[in-house]
C-alpha cells in the first residue's frame, strides 16, 4: 500500500536512529507535517525542536554537524529553502557542515493553501549553492533507500519530499543510487526526463504515447545535482528530443539544467514542463497538475507537440 | 544537572595538562597585557599591508580575544579537531584580524601565513572560514554565529561532554532577528555550557548604534530571554578573566557577558570614531598608530 514519502522517510530515519546515536532529527514546529511525533517520543535525546525559526533550525543543525552529529533538519520545503537560505549557504555549504536538509511537503503539495506554502524555487536556489547535493525521490521504496544512503553520504544534502501519497514507480528489487538516473521505459522517438513525485505521471504519459504509436523513452532523475549527464546526453543523441518534467518553476530547475547541458553538448528540441512564472490558480495538488498540464494526459500532449517540432526540424 | 556540572569540572581539571587554557603556567595579567598590545600591533599591520579590513571592531575585541585564547579556552593547536576542545565562534566575523593574529601566535598555523591576509590565493580571507585551522565555522554574515554555537552546545549536552562554547557578537549585530531565535533556544534548552560575549562598542558602519537601530537595553533584553547577564569593562583584563572564570554564572542558564568597549581601542585618533569601522590608515597614520602601540615586540613580523 503506497503512502506519503515524508511518512516513509521518518519511519526509515527512526529505524536508523535507534542504532546510530549520531543521527539527530530537528524540527521547526514541523513535527506534524514531517510526521516526526513518533521519533520525538521514542528518541527524545536525538530530537531537537527549535520552534518556528527556520534560520535557527539550520544554524543549530550546522553546529551539531560540526560536533560529529548527523542532523536531519526537517521543515516545510517552502520555508526551509527560502527563509534559511543564507544559513544554508554559509553555515552549511560554505562551512562544510554535513547537514541533511529535508524539505517536507515540497512543490505544490500544500495545494490550495496557496503560493506562500508552495516551494517552486527551492531547486533553483539549492542547486546554485556550491557543494549541496539535491535529491528528489519518486516513490516510497526510493525514499527509504535514499534515506539510508544519506546517513554516511559526504557533504550537505537537500532532499525534497511530497505531502500526498506517492504512487509506486519502482519494483521491490530496485536499487537507487544518488546521482544516477534510471531508464524506466525504452523508446527512440523522444525522451521524457522527470524528477521527484512527477516521475509516475511521466511514466504514465509514456504509456499513453505508446497507445498512440509513439515510442517515448522515460528517464527518472532522483538527483538534480550532481546531474547524471550521461543518461541525458545518451537520450538526446538517441531520441533527438527531450521533455523535462518537474514540480517547480520553469526557471532554475531540472529543465534549466538540461537546457544548459544540451546547449553546451548536444542541442536538440526541448520542452520544459513545470509551473509558469506567475501566481498559480487555487487548487489542490492534483487540480494544479491538471491545470498546468503536468498530469499524464497533459504531459503526453506536450510530448506530441515536441515530436512535431522534432520532425519539423528534421524535414 | 548539577551532578553533571560537578563531573565536568573534575573532567576539565583532570585533563588540564594537555589543555592550553588550564596549563599550570597561566599567564600573569601583565603578560596578557603584553599579548593584547602585540595583537593590536598585528591588527594594524595586517590591515595596513592588505589595504583593507575592519580595524575599529577588531581593536575593540582584542582584550576579550586575548583573555579567551591565552587564559580561558581549552584547545590543542596541534590537534585543532580535538573533540573535547572548547569551541569559539567569532560571529562578528569582520573582526578577524585579531583572531588570526592570536591563532597564529598560539600555533594553529605559521606566523608567515599572516602575510597572506586578503592577498590573492591567500588562506586568510577578510572573514573567517574553517579551512583556517582553529576556525570552527564560516562567519561574516552577521547574526549566524549564536545559532551555530547553540547547536554545538546542545550537541555537547546531548553527549555529556565537558566542553564549552564561546561566541563573540557585536552590538550592531543584535539587530539581526536570528540572534534572538538563538537566544530563545539556548535558554529553552538550559545551555549553561554556552557563553555569549557582546563586544559592545556602541558604533557600527553608519554611525552610533543608538541612532542606527537602538539595541539597548541589552541586559534587560537578554535577561528576559532567560540568560544570566553580567556587564563588564571589555578592556579590563582582570575583570574579563574574573568573570569568565565563573562560567556558568547560573546552573541551567546560558551566560551572557556585555563587554563595554571602545571602537578603535588603543589608537587615540581611531577611538570612538565610526569612520574607522573599515577605513585603512595611510602611511602617516600607520606610523603614528604604531608609535602609540609601542613599537615592534619580539617574535612579531616586521612591518
Amino acid at each position: 500500500m503506497e503512502r506519503p514519502n515524508r511518512r516513509v522517510f521518518t519511519e526509515t530515519l527512526l529505524t536508523l536512529a535507534k542504532n546510530d546515536r549520531r543521527i539527530i532529527a530537528l524540527a521547526s514546529d514541523s513535527r506534524g507535517s514531517a510526521t516526526l511525533n513518533e521519533f520525538a517520543a521514542e528518541l527524545p535525546e536525538q530530537f531537537v525542536e527549535v520552534g518556528i525559526a527556520e534560520q535557527n533550525l539550520v544554524g543549530i543543525a550546522a553546529g551539531m554537524a560540526k560536533c560529529g552529529k548527523i542532523p536531519f533538519a526537517c521543515s516545510p520545503a517552502c520555508f526551509l529553502s527560502m527563509r534559511s537560505v543564507e544559513q544554508i549557504k554559509t553555515d552549511v555549504a560554505y562551512s562544510g557542515a554535513n547537514v541533511r536538509l529535508i524539505g517536507i511537503s515540497g512543490g505544490v503539495s500544500y495545494g490550495a493553501l496557496g503560493s506562500t506554502h508552495h516551494s517552486l524555487q527551492d531547486l533553483a536556489v539549492m542547486q546554485a549553492i556550491p557543494g549541496i547535493t539535491v535529491i528528489l525521490p519518486a516513490d516510497n521504496r526510493e525514499t527509504a533507500m535514499l534515506t539510508r544512503q544519506l546517513v554516511d553520504y559526504p557533504g550537505p544534502v537537500y532532499m525534497r519530499l511530497g505531502r500526498e501519497t506517492a504512487p509506486r514507480v519502482y519494483a521491490d528489487d530496485f536499487q537507487p543510487e544518488i546521482g544516477k538516473g534510471t531508464l524506466l521505459l525504452p523508446g527512440d522517438d523522444l525522451t521524457i526526463v522527470a524528477t521527484g513525485e512527477l516521475v509516475r505521471s511521466a511514466l504514465d504519459a509514456g504509456y499513453l504515447l505508446r497507445q498512440a504509436g509513439i515510442a517515448g523513452r522515460v528517464v527518472a532523475l532522483n538527483t538534480l545535482k550532481p546531474l547524471d549527464t550521461e543518461i541525458i546526453l545518451t537520450a538526446a543523441r538517441e531520441t533527438g528530443a527531450l521533455l523535462t518534467v518537474e514540480e517547480h518553476s520553469i526557471y532554475g530547475g531540472v529543465g534549466s539544467r538540461v537546457a544548459q547541458l544540451l546547449g553546451e553538448c548536444c542541442p536538440v528540441p526541448l520542452t520544459i514542463a513545470g509551473f509558469p512564472d506567475e501566481p498559480l490558480v487555487t487548487g489542490n495538488q492534483e487540480e494544479l497538475f491538471r491545470h498546468y498540464a503536468l498530469d499524464a494526459a497533459g504531459l503526453a500532449e506536450k510530448a506530441k507537440g515536441l515530436l512535431r517540432r522534432k520532425q519539423a526540424t528534421r524535414r | 544537572m548539577p551532578w553533571e556540572l560537578a563531573r565536568n569540572a573534575i573532567l576539565r581539571k583532570k585533563t588540564a595538562k594537555g589543555w592550553c587554557g588550564l596549563k599550570e603556567d597561566k599567564m600573569a595579567l601583565s603578560e596578557l597585557a603584553q599579548k593584547a598590545l602585540a595583537t593590536r600591533r598585528e591588527v594594524l599591520r595586517l590591515i595596513y599591508r592588505a589595504g583593507a579590513g575592519h580595524i575599529g571592531g577588531a581593536l575593540s575585541a582584542v582584550d576579550l580575544l586575548v583573555v579567551l585564547f591565552y587564559d580561558v579556552l581549552n584547545y590543542r593547536p596541534e590537534e585543532p579537531d580535538w573533540p573535547l576542545r572548547d569551541r569559539f565562534i567569532l560571529s562578528k566575523g569582520h573582526s578577524c584580524e585579531g583572531y588570526y593574529a592570536i591563532l597564529a601566535d598560539r600555533g594553529f598555523f605559521p606566523r608567515e601565513e599572516l602575510a597572506s591576509f586578503m592577498k590573492y590565493q591567500g588562506k586568510l580571507m577578510g572573514h573567517p572560514h574553517p579551512k583556517v585551522p582553529g576556525v570552527e565555522i564560516a562567519t561574516g554574515s552577521l547574526g549566524h554565529g549564536l545559532s551555530v554555537a547553540t547547536g554545538m552546545a546542545l550537541a555537547g549536552k546531548r553527549d555529556h561532554l565537558p566542553y564549552r562554547v564561546y561566541c563573540l557578537l557585536g552590538d550592531g549585530e543584535l539587530a539581526e532577528g536570528s540572534v534572538w531565535e538563538a537566544a530563545m533556544a539556548a535558554a529553552h534548552y538550559g545551555l549553561d555550557n554556552l557563553v555569549c560575549l557582546i563586544d559592545c562598542n556602541g558604533l557600527q558602519i553608519s554611525g552610533p548604534t543608538r541612532q542606527v537601530m537602538n539595541t539597548q537595553p541589552l541586559a534587560a533584553k537578554w535577561e528576559a530571554f532567560g540568560w544570566e547577564v553580567r556587564e563588564i569593562d571589555g578592556h579590563d583584563l582582570q575583570q574579563i578573566k574574573q568573570n569568565l572564570d565563573q562560567i556558568p554564572f547560573t546552573i541551567g542558564r546560558p551566560s551572557l557577558v556585555i563587554a563595554r568597549t571602545v571602537k578603535g581601542k588603543g589608537i587615540s585618533f581611531m577611538e570612538n570614531d565610526y569612520h574607522w569601522h573599515h577605513k585603512v590608515p595611510n602611511s602617516e597614520e600607520y606610523a603614528r598608530a604604531l608609535k602609540e602601540l609601542e613599537g615592534v615586540g619580539p617574535g612579531e613580523i616586521g612591518a
